[in-house]
């Protein structure tokens, strides 16, 4: 498969402030979470891959090209939605999708298209200065698929869309990465990436801490899963070494048990002469896996 | 439709929407129509040189003015859209730095030559309506005067965009083209005429002195129009200075075009190694 993005022992300092430090990765088809704090160097990271910035050392490579050396081509087959995405506000949606195609050199016919798949098509011919901030998104979002993209660039893209935007913009984003698209998002929404993304890299301080797919990261992390069961009529008698935990319902039992011995319990659990009426299995969510790596990493230094 | 036209399209639909075009074209039509009316006063409407007293006022008014209103629509051009997010959406388009600044100026150059042809063509106009006998002469004195008024707003736009490619910000760039305004059309021909008036001829020769007139974009501009037409001249009083300079026309119009082209290319240069 092709590498779309290559980042090499990359590095940015503004002045003292080290934003990026020796990061390496790349990217190739799918869909891939960027996940950090706020100052993680997410957005630097996305600047440098657009030729914005220039990297202090180390070398980034999008679609064959190096983006700071003047050569721009490849930011024909690129879309990017920045965070707080800003247009002129005395123009129309309209005007402003034509614009951007126009320059990506794209039909503005079929670009404008692109303005009902985001939900703007009756607000097409208002001014950008009467949007509200979700539909400023909805037009970034647009503006960003101009051209059906191989790389995108995604920094904080669902913040102000309401739910079921959310729904259709992952939709269009899963569509885009099946036809071998390379998309690359960076968010806080850790619950809504998780059955999305088949890549996380979480990043703190300016440094790749883990970079993987989910279940793998879930491996490494070795973080218990959850049981929930509903003993229904019988009482439910846990082995010893699981506690319940306090923050349990009524009718149901919850419990961490380590992830090696997962199979384990729940045999024991179903193979019973009284089975509980309901099981259910909860995976170390994305939001725990983050904040594990996270705080693995405040131990560590 | 190249790079470069589809910004500078952009500028115009821009400055049309927000009424710039509309409000900088009254404002010279305006100030234009009042200065032909009243200007011709003193010569009386009989005089068959009525044009040549509009070409003179014109000329006087376009040195205030069009430095104003150039600076006033380039000066936010690169910080300003740096400083509202714009300019990442638009860099991160197959565009490169140097179309930007050449798209954006063609745009505003574009707005303010259309404002100065028709603020001033009205003035021409109503002289016309008036019945006043207008010879060719004067004519191009006249298209000479508009012509060189829209090349010394080049040469303004183009400061504007050096200021705003090296500005940290908007409050700055705004600052430093006012000190730029009042510099070049103020200070600079009082502090020549004081330091002519103290040296009596004895250091500044006749030479050294149009170098110091090229020097200042407006200075250039006044000559062209007040000092290189027989009859502009005998009007404005700088017949005089127009006898002892040696500088010809083609000269005059290379100095405003040098002083276009330079700031111009390094406002490139300067956004083109910036980050954002």
């Amino acid at each position: 498969m092709k590498i779309a993005v290559d980042i090499a022992s990359v590095s940015k300092s503004y002045g003292a402030v080290q934003a990026v430090r020796d990061v390496s990765f790349t990217l190739r088809s799918g869909v891939v979470a960027l996940v950090g704090h706020n100052g993680a160097g997410k957005t630097t990271l996305m600047k440098l891959m657009l030729g914005l910035i220039r990297p202090t050392a180390g070398e980034v490579r999008v679609l064959g090209e190096n983006p700071a050396a003047g050569q721009f081509l490849a930011r024909r087959r690129l879309g990017y939605l920045p965070e707080n995405v800003a247009f002129n506000a005395a123009l129309t949606g309209k005007e402003t999708l034509a614009f951007y195609a126009r320059l990506k050199r794209e039909p503005v016919d079929k670009a404008l298209t692109l303005l009902e798949r985001v939900g703007l098509g009756s607000a097409g011919t208002r001014r950008v200065g009467t949007y509200s901030k979700g539909m400023r998104q909805r037009l970034g979002l647009a503006q960003a698929l101009l051209g059906e993209p191989e790389v995108l660039l995604l920094d904080e893209p669902t913040t102000g869309l309401d739910p079921a935007l959310r729904v259709q913009f992952y939709d269009i984003i899963q569509d885009l990465a099946a036809t071998g698209a390379t998309v690359l998002m960076s968010s806080h929404a850790l619950s809504e990436l998780e059955e999305r993304t088949e890549r996380v890299i979480i990043m703190d301080g300016g440094r790749v801490v883990v970079d993987g797919a989910i279940d793998e990261l879930r491996e490494i992390a070795r973080l218990p899963v959850r049981f929930r069961v509903r003993p229904g009529p019988a009482s439910l008698s846990l082995p010893v070494e699981f506690r319940p935990r306090a923050e349990t319902k009524l009718d149901t039992v919850e419990f961490d048990v380590p992830a090696l011995r997962k199979m384990e319990v729940l045999q024991s659990l179903i193979c019973r002469d009284r089975p509980p009426t309901d099981v259910e299995v909860i995976p170390p969510s994305l939001d725990a896996l983050y904040a594990h790596f996270l705080n693995d990493r405040g131990h560590a230094s | 439709m190249s790079t470069v036209a589809v910004i500078a399209m952009k500028e115009v639909q821009e400055a049309l929407r927000n009424r710039w075009v509309l409000a900088a074209t009254l404002l010279m039509a305006g100030l234009a129509l009042a200065l032909t009316f009243l200007g011709s006063a003193p010569t009386g409407t009989v005089g068959v040189r009525a044009l040549d007293v509009v070409v003179v006022s014109l000329s006087s008014l376009t040195i205030f003015l069009v430095p104003l209103i150039a600076l006033l629509i380039s000066h936010d051009a690169i910080v300003g859209e740096m400083e509202r997010g714009t300019m990442l959406l638009l860099l991160s388009y197959p565009v490169a730095r140097w179309q930007v600044v050449l798209g954006k100026f063609t745009g505003h150059l574009a707005v303010l030559a259309f404002a100065t042809l028709l603020g001033y063509g009205a003035a021409a106009f109503a002289l016309l309506a008036t019945g006043a006998r207008i010879e060719a002469a004067s004519w191009t004195a006249f298209a000479a005067m508009v012509g060189s008024s829209v090349a010394l707003g080049a040469v303004f736009i183009a400061l504007g965009y050096l200021v705003s490619a090296t500005s940290g910000s908007r409050g700055a760039a705004a600052g430093v083209c006012i000190g730029i305004w009042l510099g070049m059309v103020l200070v600079y021909d009082m502090a020549l005429l004081g330091i002519l008036v103290v040296d009596q001829g004895r250091t500044i020769t006749s030479a050294s002195l149009d170098v110091l007139l090229l020097l200042n974009p407006t200075d250039v501009y006044r000559l062209v129009n007040l000092s290189g037409f027989a009859n502009v001249s005998a009007f404005s009083g700088m017949s005089g200075l127009a006898g002892s300079t040696r500088l010809g026309a083609p000269v005059l119009v290379a100095a405003l075009v040098a002083w276009t082209v330079l700031p111009l290319s390094l406002a490139a240069l300067s956004f083109g190694r910036r980050e954002l």
